[in-house]
């Protein structure tokens, strides 16, 4: 049975002795030698991720400035940074966006232009006290002006995620990048073998105090990341590093067409093989390592599972769902992953990067909850307008008129005799069709394909329906489409107007 | 060879392709127009071979041809090859490499501009 220590494998750093591979040369290394092996043979895994990770930012304290300022808002080339710690104290976070450019830039960029050694214009504002008598101050600043920056980030290095796509007839912009319409493609993140937390699933060397690699510096795992998730394989962590000691060739702003603007992080996580049941456990493979594919065209926190894949599969290019082969392209970067992974391997080699203990654990049972939510948000059943008059294909033009006036609504769903919808004709259809002298069926004049909504939809998702197709009424059908009523712009205005 | 023309307002009502194609033989292939108040813009793709001729015959009717040797460009510094450009390409331009790194086979692009939001990382612009 190998034993070794973390101090064991430091002295080995020291003399030049220590075996270090990246984790994927580690998974053939255990199917060549086994574990047993394996944990004789290596010292150390470096493991790699590089990309979006939305929950990432950095404090930055600026100093003060004469007359002194408190700074109650403040503003890096426009993007908001959070100001409500001390005076000059202040939280970047990578998803806020420019004020001026929007989306195109936004916390992230901010980061990477510091990284870069780039100018940065400073805005504040303040309301002035006694001490702080100062109310507004604008300044351009780069990295070495500031006194302490450090990259603290709430939640990196998620073990694995959920793969994308879109079961709907449009494009949907999402935080994944683009899903094309009708399954039209599926995007993946995570760097499947190479990840840190599925090197070491039972946090056996992670912890609190851990050494890391971040973004070229050489951080800490400060404690379990926000959202942490380790009973699903959805474990991520909390980090820190020196924001001047990074480089850009690890650390990227990036935007997300219609969603907003993220940081690219590269990460990677020594992994210290003290004995074989660790060297076992980062003999895993891509094949290994499954995760869900999730049809993002229903907006709600619950989305349904199309397949279960593994990053095998994922990384091949394609994925098969039902019988349509759906092509897989990722949001991370595995080139870089790796690059990371490499990067960490030859500093312990030369050297340059010794291993730390942890001083505490990660929890492996931490559950993460979803949002207890008090309003009670209202639902489509709640407001729509129910006993509506509906009509069939086979009745005249004429009858439907007539029947709009008498009733004085402006969309009529047409059902057929089991009562499913079939179509919609709205006032205006009808109005034409008797101003052309159109004689016939209702059946001639209807929109056949009809956005629709359930009853038990929150309303908001209506309200996103009517913006999206640009129209004034939904009907509300069952899950058998049976009409059961309306809901209209109008009833949501009300809605709002009344102020739930 | 792909190949971008522009027409000036006043030539647009002609049979311009049709001309080029009689005179030519060459069939060509439009990848995608627009047209509009400003003239007409056009990107075609011819077999290399005919390309000299199908150039000579468009500026002989005054159409100004520019060939597009890199249809798409792919910005070296800022491109870290996540991929997110490979699945929302409809002719397969881009692909993974087997270090993993995304290679862009220029030939293939329509310019039809899906990959230019898609990036994450702003290192995709068409050429004009
Ligand atoms: S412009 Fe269109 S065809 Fe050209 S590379 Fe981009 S996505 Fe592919
Ligand atoms: S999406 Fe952009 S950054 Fe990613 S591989 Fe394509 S060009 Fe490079």
């Amino acid at each position: 049975m190998v034993e070794k220590t973390v101090q064991e494998i430091n002295q080995k750093i020291r003399d030049g002795s220590v075996h270090v591979v990246t984790a994927e040369e580690m998974t053939e290394i255990v199917e060549t030698l086994g574990p047993k092996g394996a944990a004789k043979e290596v010292d150390v895994v470096t493991t790699g991720t590089f990309g979006a990770m939305c929950s990432s930012g950095a404090i930055l304290n600026f100093g003060h400035a004469d007359p002194p300022i408190k700074m109650q808002k403040v503003w890096l080339n426009d993007v908001e940074a959070y100001a409500g710690l001390a005076a000059v104290d202040a939280y970047i976070g990578a998803t806020q966006l420019s004020e001026s450019r929007g989306m195109e830039y936004g916390g992230g960029h901010v980061i990477e232009d510091l990284v870069a050694g780039k100018s940065v214009e400073l805005r504040a504002i303040a309301y002035g006290t006694d001490c702080y008598p100062r109310r507004n101050i604008e300044t351009s600043l780069t990295l070495s002006d500031v006194n302490q920056a450090v990259m603290i980030n709430p939640r990196n290095a998620y073990q694995r995620y959920n793969v994308a796509t879109n079961s709907s007839d449009r494009i949907l912009h999402t935080y994944m990048g683009p899903l094309l319409p009708n399954l039209g493609n599926a995007i993946y993140s995570g760097s499947g073998a190479l990840s840190p937390l599925f090197n070491d699933p039972t946090y056996a060397t992670i912890g609190i105090g851990t050494r890391i690699f971040l973004c070229g510096a050489h951080g800490y795992i400060i404690g379990e990341g926000t959202q942490h998730d380790p009973t699903h394989n959805l474990g991520t962590l909390m980090v820190q590093g020196n924001l001047k000691e990074m480089s850009t060739d690890f650390v990227r702003g990036a935007s997300l067409y219609k969603y907003g603007t993220t940081l690219y992080v590269g990460l990677s996580i020594p992994i210290p093989i003290l004995n074989e049941n660790i060297a076992k456990r980062t003999g895993i493979k891509d094949a290994d390592i499954s995760t869900n594919v999730l049809d993002y065209s229903v907006p709600r926190r619950s989305r349904p599972t199309l397949a279960r894949v593994t990053y095998e599969e994922l990384k091949s290019g394609g994925i098969v769902i039902g019988k349509k082969e759906i092509r897989t392209s990722s949001l991370s970067s595995l080139h870089k992953a790796r690059e990371v992974a490499e990067t960490l391997r030859e500093r312990i080699k030369k050297g340059e990067f010794y291993l730390s203990e942890p001083v505490g654990k990660i929890s492996t049972k931490t559950v993460f909850k979803p949002m207890r939510q008090t309003g009670g948000l209202p639902l489509v059943k709640d407001v729509m307008t129910d006993g509506i008059g509906t009509i069939k294909p086979d009745v005249s033009i004429e009858e439907a008129a007539k029947r709009i006036i008498k009733g004085g609504f402006n969309h009529l769903p047409v059902v057929s005799d089991d009562g499913r919808l079939v179509g919609i004709v709205t006032a205006w259809d009808i109005s034409k069709a008797v101003a052309m002298k159109k004689r016939g069926k209702v059946e001639q004049i209807m929109t056949r394909k009809v956005i629709v909504v359930s009853p038990s939809d929150p309303i908001d998702i209506a309200a996103r329906k009517l913006e999206q197709y640009n129209i004034s009424a939904l009907p509300v059908v069952d899950a058998k489409r049976k009409v059961i009523g309306i809901i209209t712009s109008e009833d949501l205005s009300k809605l709002l107007a009344g102020g739930t | 060879m792909k190949m971008l023309l522009h027409f000036n307002p006043q030539i647009i009502k002609k049979p311009l392709i049709a001309e080029v194609v009689l005179e030519t033989g060459v069939l060509v292939n439009i990848n995608k127009a627009t047209i509009d108040t400003a003239g007409g813009k056009l990107i075609i793709n011819v077999p290399d071979k005919d390309a000299k001729k199908v150039i000579k015959s468009f500026k002989s009717r005054g159409v100004d041809v520019v060939t597009l040797e890199k249809p798409i460009i792919m910005i070296d510094e800022e491109c870290v090859h996540c991929g997110a450009c490979i699945s929302v390409c409809p002719t397969n331009v881009f692909k993974y490499e087997a270090d993993g790194s995304v290679s862009v086979d220029y030939k293939e692009c329509i310019q039809c501009g899906a990959c230019i939001t898609a990036c994450p990382h702003n290192a995709l612009k068409l050429s004009e």
